[in-house]
């Protein structure tokens, strides 16, 4: 009877599984902000105000522009955008922020206002993980919710499985790390092993803010300030965390499975 | 009983001039904490305060029945003194914790080790020396620090005779990322987004206790409605994270339905706290002083509409799990804790209530917004890994109930007001030479922030408590006598913090 109820239950939840990316991406809540723009030009008076909030010192006065602002720096709290009285700073709604170079995350200058999205993998890599990625995950000193997000992208909502992206449980069966946090000194000895414990060619993925550059514990002594300190690093999908559609376009984006272009902010 | 202390008496979420703090010669300090242990006080935080004429040891302890804590200091010292641990389990860890950080050695405790091994560069947690089982047919396991899923990192040393585990040592430290000693000389500018990492799926409980330290140290309280926005976040972050596990749960039994119905039902949950806030996690939501983003009436609507939904699909999903005989077999009589062991090891949250211990803090130290309106104390005797899953789940029934009720009913008023500068040296909104404490119950159990100001109204040492650290050690007792192919269910069934832990 149990077996029966279950089995009824289960079919009447039918498929919970998203569209996206067939169908348009889940809305991101609109209190979240996605990328960040940063519009160097109006940035006229020179205030400084936005340097002066940023928990992680993430917006910096180059000698040549304004304001730089590094995304892989960010955490997202809003503050700077808050601070800025000539709208400098502003949230595009944009989900998407995966880039494959580091300085891609640097936003300000004349025409880098916005990110440039990540390229695929070239043909040779894509051919051999194209349609199928297995990733072994390290935590090395991330606070869980990098992981949680990532983590949740196994779940029927999301449904990774179907893109022939799996986490599996050796770096032997893997064809690549994921990394989150900002690599504690006392896992950087793991990092390094996983690491040489994955076969070549490889590739590296560092998810959120502190694996990118050390989030909101960047110089702190007891952390290295992210993962390419130790390995090379071939995706930067920033956030704190970032959204879990964020991570997923990221890998996908690395795959060649979603069209490239230009980043136009999504209509809020 | 609270009365006949010799302790400083303070409420949760307040102060007290840290000159206020009885103070004893250390071998004095703890018997008078060991005498107020035994009249049925718990050890909520255990820590040193460096000067200039050597170490004071606290102690801040609570009185649950008496709805009061109170807090003593030891005079000044360096080199040794009688453990407390020797009679009073509960200490174990803060004990190797102090001696780590400031090198106080506690003549007769019994396992005297580094906690997160911080010291010598490059030397894994591991590399230490573990308590070992000798004889022919013993063998040892270790597992980690990488695992085999998506989890932080840890390590763990299983003394085996064939699948019985006779003992499990846990050794942490790989997390440490510098998350309390940081904040000496603070608040930072990056203190608040710190301490929101401090354990990332806690965020609301610590950056709350966080908030009501800076308040109490400004005299203060926040607005009701920030209280109120407050309880809500954190009954979300209750619900979020309970449902996870009993999924996870549902998981390690292979019981799909569930486990992958509970996925789902997470998410949802999280995505309400990003309705009020924008973020899954409840970044930026609570700050000193109140709250940074309000609920509007459009938005309340939204979120008990979709709250609704979730918890009677949480309701649906535990349905299938307490339905299922093959999932009843397997938690059942899996990783016991006895009661008397949870007293002694000072268990805190879900753990300590699934062995019958009426222990929480919004029912026992109620600040903010649990003043007013509370629920029911889940409990469950039993202590196994079925006792555990069922307080989750009373909580996640009780906690929807109680939102559901509380958003049906909103205070009026401010949701933020910026902290009062008292008078001191620099005219900073903190009291010098104080001493705060605040107790929030999170989704795991008690997390205990203690905050010192100094002179200047600066933090001279701040001392964070997660959960977890009581907790661990619940989890090795957890897997005595036990099958080692049970240890991820057991694991699962506490799922501490590695990170709250290693700080
Ligand atoms: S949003 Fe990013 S750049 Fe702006 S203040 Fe916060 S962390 Fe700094
Ligand atoms: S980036 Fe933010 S969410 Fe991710 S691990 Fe670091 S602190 Fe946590």
């Amino acid at each position: 009877m149990f077996a029966l109820d279950t089995l009824t239950h289960r079919l009447k939840r039918g498929c919970e599984t998203m569209a996206y990316p067939d169908g348009p991406p889940p809305a991101l809540p609109d209190r979240h902000g996605g990328a960040l723009r940063v519009d160097g030009a109006r940035c006229t008076d020179g205030c400084g105000a936005c340097i002066e909030v940023c928990p992680t010192d993430a917006i910096t006065r180059p000698a040549n522009q304004p304001i730089a602002l590094d995304l892989g720096r960010c955490i997202f709290c809003h503050a700077c955008i808050s601070a800025c009285g000539p709208a400098a700073i502003t949230p595009t709604g944009d989900h998407r922020m995966a880039v494959r170079r580091r300085e891609d995350l640097v936003l300000g200058a004349a025409g880098g206002e916005q990110l440039r999205l990540a390229a695929a993998l070239d043909e040779k890599l894509r051919k051999l993980f194209g349609r199928s990625l297995r990733l072994r995950q390290v935590s090395a000193g991330g606070c869980n919710a990098c992981e949680a997000d990532t983590n949740v992208l196994g779940t029927i909502g999301w449904d990774l499985g179907r893109f022939g992206i799996q986490f599996v449980a050796s770096p032997r069966h893997a064809d690549g790390l994921l990394i989150t946090g900002p690599v504690s000194r006392n896992m950087e000895l793991a990092l390094r092993k996983t690491w040489d414990a994955v076969p070549a060619p490889k590739i590296v993925i560092a998810v959120g803010a502190c694996a990118i550059a050390g989030g909101p514990f960047v110089g702190r002594p007891e952390v290295r300030d992210g993962a390419d300190a130790i390995v090379p690093v071939d995706l930067y999908i920033p956030g704190c965390p970032p959204h879990p559609l964020t991570i997923l376009d990221g890998l996908l984006r690395l795959l060649g499975r979603l069209e490239t272009g230009d980043r136009a902010p999504t209509p809020r | 009983m609270s009365s006949e202390t010799s302790f400083a008496l303070l409420a949760n979420a307040t102060s007290l001039p840290w000159a206020a703090l009885p103070e004893w010669p250390a071998a004095e300090f703890v018997r008078a904490t060991a005498a107020e242990l035994d009249r049925g006080a718990r050890l909520c935080a255990w820590f040193g305060v460096p000067g200039d004429a050597g170490t004071h040891l606290v102690a801040i302890i609570a009185f649950d029945a008496d709805n009061t804590l109170a807090a003593a200091r030891s005079a000044p010292f360096a080199g040794h003194y009688p453990s407390l641990t020797a009679t009073h389990p509960q200490a174990h860890l803060f004990e190797r914790e102090v001696w780590e950080q400031h090198g106080l050695v506690p003549d007769g405790h019994p396992w005297l080790k580094p906690v997160r091994r911080t010291d010598a560069a490059g030397t894994a947690p591991a590399n230490g020396e573990f308590f070992r089982v000798d004889g022919r047919e013993i063998h040892e396991v270790a597992v980690g620090p990488v695992h085999a899923g998506i989890i932080e990192p840890g390590h763990f040393r299983f003394q085996c005779a064939g699948e019985e585990v006779l003992h499990l040592e846990i050794a942490l430290g790989y997390q440490h990322r510098g998350a309390e000693t940081g904040l000496a000389g603070g608040p930072h500018r990056a203190t608040l987004s710190q301490i929101e990492t401090v354990a990332g799926d806690t965020t609301i409980g610590h950056a709350t206790a966080y908030a009501s330290v800076l308040e109490a140290l400004a005299g203060t309280e926040a607005p009701l409605r920030a209280q109120w926005l407050r309880a809500l976040a954190l009954e979300l972050e209750r619900l979020a994270n309970h449902t996870g596990d009993l999924g996870a749960l549902a998981n390690d039994v292979a019981f799909l339905p569930t486990s992958a119905a509970c996925g789902k039902i997470r998410g949802d949950f999280l995505n309400l706290t990003a309705l009020l806030c924008g973020n899954r996690f409840g970044r930026g939501l609570v700050r000193p002083g109140g709250c940074h983003h309000d609920l509007e009436p459009a938005r309340a609507t939204t979120m008990l509409e979709r709250l609704r939904v979730a918890v009677a699909d949480t309701e649906q999903a535990a349905g299938w799990l307490w339905d299922a005989a093959s999932v009843r077999a397997r938690f059942e009589n899996t990783g016991p804790v006895f009661a008397p062991q949870a007293t002694a090891l000072g268990l805190v949250g879900p753990p300590a209530r699934a062995c019958g211990l009426v222990r929480d803090v919004r029912y026992d130290h109620p600040a903010g917004w649990y003043r007013l309106a509370q629920a029911p104390v889940a409990v469950w005797p039993g202590g196994d890994v079925y006792a555990r899953a069922r307080v989750r789940w009373l909580e996640l029934q009780r906690s929807g109930q109680f939102l559901l009720e509380q958003l049906a009913t909103p205070p009026d008023g401010p949701i933020f007001e910026a902290l009062p500068a008292p008078a001191c040296p620099e005219p900073v909104s903190r009291a010098p030479d104080t001493l705060a404490v605040a107790l929030v119950e999170g989704w795991r159990g008690e997390i205990c922030h203690v905050a010192l100001t100094d002179s200047a109204g600066k933090f001279r040492r701040y001392k964070i408590t997660d959960p977890s650290f009581h907790n661990w050690t619940g989890l090795a007792l957890a897997l005595r006598g036990q099958a080692i192919s049970d240890f991820p269910l057991c694991n699962k069934s506490f799922n501490l913090s590695y990170c709250g832990h290693d700080l």
